[in-house]
C-alpha cells in the first residue's frame, strides 16, 4: 500500500509538472517574441548610454596610450602626443576624421574646428610632437582637451549619463556641475515634471465631478454619459491634437467666441505655448483619471452616506468625512497613471507647444533622428525609463498593473 | 425637525446643481474637439473657422484624390490588421498559459509581457530604431508590423485573461474526457466561448497600431507612412482642411470600434450567463 501511494504521489507530481510545462509552453512564443523585439532593443539602448567606442575606433593609438597619462596635473607624456599626431593623420587620409571630430564636439566647444584645423596643418614629421601640436593649436596643451579625449576613449563612459543630469567630469576625475550656459537637461527634466504635475492636478479637478456623476446616476443614463468619456478616449491622439490646433489658433473658434463675448478685444495666443500644452494634454489624459476613479466610486455603497447622515452629518460633512476618503485609492491610481503617461508625452507638446515647452521625450527623439547623438539619446532615455519604472513599481504596489481598466 | 430637514435638502440641491454644471462643462470639454472638427470637414471654404461658407464634400474629394492620403489609409489598415492578427495569436496563447497554471518566474514573465504598455513609447521607438537599423528593418513593413505587434500584445493578454477567468474549466475537462485532443478542445470548446474576449483584444491591438505615431515617425520610410504620420506632417506645416476630413473619417473608425467593443462585451456577458442590465 505505501509503495502504491508513493508511486501515485510521484505520478501526480509528474502530471503537475507536465501541466506547468505545458502552460509555460503556451506563454513561450509571446515571451520569446517580446524578448527579441522589445526587451533586447531596450537593453541595447541602455548599453549605448554607457558604451563609447566611436573615438577608439578611429583613433586607436591615442585611445590606447592615453592610459599612460597618470599625472593629471600636467599634459600627457610625449608618446601620447605622437600617437595623437599619427591618429589624426591616418584618420584624415581614411576620411574617418569626422567621426572623431563629432565625438569630441560633444565634450568640448569647437572640438570639430580644433580637430580639422590641426589635421590640415599637420607636418609629415616632427622631432617634438608636443611642441608642434601646441603650436598649431594651444588647446592641445589644455588639460580639458585631454580629459575629454580620455573620457571618450571608451570602452565605457559615464559622460552621457552625467550630461543627462547636467554634470561633467573634470580632468582629475571630480564630478562637477556643467556651466550654466550649457546646462539644459535639468531644466528639461524639471519642466517635464512640472507639466506632468499640472496636467495631473487639472485632470483630478476636472475628472472627479464627472466620475462622481457617472457613479451616482441610474445605469441607463450613466451608460449614455459614459459614451461622452469613451468616444474621445478612443479617438486618435492625432485627431484630438488636430482639433485643438483648429480650436485654439489665432483665428480659431475659441478666440472668435471670446471676442464675441467681449472677454477680450484682440485674439490671444492660446497655442504654441504652455497653455496649449496644458489644454490638449489634459483633454487627452482626462479619461485615464475618470475611468479608474469611476470604478472605485461604483464600489462605494450609498448606505455609508445614509448612515453618516442619519447620525447627524450634513451632506457636505458626510461627503467630506465619509465618501471622499473612500475615493482616495481611485484618485491615487488615476493620478499616478496620468502622471506616468504624461512624463513620456512627445507628440502633443511637439505639435501644440513652443520651443520652451518641449519635454524630455522630444530631446530623446531629437538626438536619435535629427542630430545623431545616440549616446545622449540613450542616456536621456535611461533617465526617463528609470523614472517611469520606479513610478510603475509604486503603482503596482498600490493598484496592481494587471488591474488596469481598458474602458 | 422639519426645518432642519428642509435646510439639508437645499444644501443637497445646491451641491447637485454644482455637480451637474461642472460635470456638464467637463463633458462638453471632452467632446468639444469632436464637435468642432466634424462640421468643418464639410465646409466649402478654405478657412478652418466658423461660420461655414457652405456645405460641400470637397475636402473628402481632395482626400480620395490624393495618392499620398490613400497610401496612408492603405498602410494604416495593412499594418493595423497584420499586427492585430499576430498580437491576437501570440497574446491568446499566452493568456491561456498564464491562467492555466502557476509556474516559477510567473511574476517576471508577467512583467515582461505587460512592459510594452508601460515603457514610454518614445523609448520603444528609439530601441526599435537602434536595433532595426543594422538589420535593415527600418523603412520596411516587416519592422513596423513587428513593432506594432509588440505594442499591441499586452492588451490582448489582459483582455483574454480577464475573459478566461469566467471560463468554466470543467467544460475543457469534459471535452478531454470525451476523447478530444487539446487542439480540438481549444477550437471547438474554448475558443467559441472566449471569442468575444479574443475579438476585443484584437480590436485593442488594432486600435493601438491605428493610433500609433511615434514608432512610425522613427522607423517608417516614406512608403510606410500611416494616417497619423501624414497628419503629423500636415499639422506641422500649413494645415489643409483635408486634415479635417481625415480626422472625421478616423473619428468614424473610433465610433465603429467602440460600438463593436460594446457589442462584444454584451455578447461575452451573455455567454457567461451574466444578465446585462
Amino acid at each position: 500500500m505505501p509503495l502504491a501511494s508513493g508511486s501515485l504521489k510521484a505520478q501526480l507530481r509528474r502530471a503537475e509538472r507536465m501541466r506547468k510545462l505545458r502552460a509555460f509552453a503556451l506563454v513561450l512564443p509571446l515571451l520569446l517574441f517580446l524578448i527579441v523585439t522589445f526587451v533586447v532593443p531596450i537593453l541595447d539602448m541602455l548599453r549605448l548610454a554607457v558604451v563609447d567606442r566611436d573615438l577608439a575606433a578611429v583613433w586607436p593609438h591615442v585611445a590606447q596610450s592615453i592610459g599612460t597619462w597618470t599625472d593629471r596635473s600636467k599634459a600627457p607624456p610625449p608618446p601620447v602626443f605622437e600617437a595623437l599626431a599619427t591618429d589624426i593623420r591616418d584618420s584624415y587620409r581614411a576620411r574617418t576624421l569626422p567621426l572623431a571630430a563629432r565625438r569630441l564636439n560633444y565634450a568640448i566647444d569647437d572640438g570639430r574646428t580644433l580637430v580639422f584645423g590641426t589635421a590640415r596643418r599637420l607636418p609629415e614629421t616632427s622631432p617634438d610632437w608636443r611642441g608642434t601640436l601646441i603650436e598649431i593649436d594651444p588647446h592641445w596643451g589644455d588639460l580639458k582637451t585631454w580629459a575629454a579625449i580620455d573620457q571618450a576613449s571608451g570602452p565605457l563612459t559615464s559622460f552621457f549619463l552625467l550630461a543627462a543630469v547636467d554634470r561633467q567630469k573634470t580632468a582629475d576625475g571630480h564630478i562637477v556641475s556643467t556651466p550654466s550656459g550649457q546646462a539644459i537637461y535639468v531644466e528639461v527634466l524639471t519642466r517635464t515634471f512640472k507639466v506632468s504635475i499640472t496636467v495631473t492636478l487639472l485632470c483630478v479637478v476636472l475628472g472627479f465631478p464627472v466620475a462622481y456623476l457617472l457613479a451616482t446616476q441610474p445605469p441607463r443614463r450613466a451608460n449614455l454619459l459614459m459614451i461622452l468619456v469613451l468616444l474621445p478616449f478612443w479617438t486618435s491622439l492625432l485627431v484630438r491634437t488636430a482639433a485643438w490646433i483648429v480650436l485654439l489658433q489665432e483665428q480659431g473658434i475659441i478666440n472668435h467666441a471670446l471676442i464675441w463675448l467681449g472677454v477680450i478685444d484682440h485674439p490671444v495666443r492660446l497655442i504654441y505655448n504652455r497653455i496649449g500644452v496644458y489644454i490638449a494634454m489634459t483633454h487627452i489624459l482626462l479619461p485615464f483619471l475618470i475611468l479608474p476613479l469611476y470604478s472605485v466610486m461604483k464600489g462605494i455603497k450609498p448606505s455609508y452616506m445614509l448612515a453618516a447622515k442619519s447620525l447627524g452629518a450634513s451632506p457636505t460633512e458626510a461627503f467630506i468625512r465619509v465618501y471622499l476618503p473612500m475615493t482616495l485609492p481611485g484618485v491615487g491610481a488615476g493620478a499616478l497613471l496620468v502622471f506616468i503617461l504624461a512624463l513620456g508625452y512627445y507628440i502633443t507638446p511637439a505639435l501644440v507647444g513652443g520651443a520652451a515647452d518641449q519635454m524630455i521625450s522630444y530631446f530623446i527623439a531629437f538626438y536619435t533622428s535629427d542630430s545623431v547623438n545616440w549616446g545622449m539619446a540613450s542616456a536621456l532615455g535611461t533617465v526617463l525609463l528609470v523614472a517611469t519604472l520606479l513610478l510603475y513599481w509604486v503603482y503596482d504596489r498600490l493598484v496592481g498593473i494587471s488591474n488596469v481598466k481598458l474602458g | 425637525m422639519p426645518a432642519g430637514h428642509q435646510h439639508l435638502t437645499r444644501e443637497e440641491r445646491i451641491w447637485r446643481a454644482v455637480l451637474y454644471v461642472t460635470s456638464g462643462l467637463v463633458l462638453f470639454f471632452l467632446m468639444a474637439p469632436i464637435f468642432a472638427i466634424v462640421p468643418l470637414s464639410f465646409n466649402s471654404g478654405t478657412f478652418l473657422t466658423y461660420p461655414l461658407d457652405g456645405l460641400s464634400l470637397r475636402w473628402y474629394n481632395a482626400f480620395i484624390a490624393s495618392e499620398q492620403w490613400m497610401r496612408a489609409l492603405r498602410n494604416s489598415f495593412v499594418i493595423g490588421i497584420s499586427s492585430a492578427v499576430l498580437a491576437t495569436a501570440l497574446g491568446t496563447l499566452a493568456a491561456l498559459g498564464l491562467t492555466r497554471a502557476d509556474f516559477r518566474g510567473k511574476g517576471l514573465v508577467m512583467a515582461i509581457l505587460l512592459s510594452p504598455m508601460i515603457v514610454p513609447v518614445v523609448i520603444v521607438a528609439v530601441g526599435f530604431y537602434f536595433f532595426f537599423a543594422p538589420l535593415g528593418l527600418t523603412a520596411s513593413y516587416t519592422g513596423l508590423i513587428l513593432a506594432h505587434t509588440a505594442l499591441g500584445t499586452p492588451f490582448v493578454v489582459i483582455t483574454v485573461a480577464a475573459t478566461l477567468k469566467g471560463f468554466d474549466e470543467n467544460l475543457a475537462r469534459a471535452s478531454a474526457s470525451l476523447g478530444a485532443a487539446p487542439v480540438e478542445t481549444f477550437f471547438k470548446v474554448i475558443l467559441p466561448l472566449i471569442a468575444p474576449g479574443v475579438a476585443s483584444g484584437a480590436l485593442f491591438a488594432f486600435a493601438t497600431s491605428f493610433d500609433e505615431v511615434v514608432v512610425v515617425l522613427m522607423v517608417a520610410g516614406p512608403e510606410q507612412r500611416t494616417l497619423p504620420r501624414e497628419m503629423f506632417s500636415g499639422l506641422r506645416e500649413n494645415i489643409s482642411p483635408t486634415i479635417t476630413a481625415v480626422a472625421t473619417i478616423m473619428i468614424l473608425v473610433s465610433v465603429v470600434m467602440l460600438a463593436s467593443l460594446e457589442m462584444l462585451r454584451r455578447r461575452n456577458e451573455r455567454l457567461r450567463g451574466i444578465r446585462s442590465t
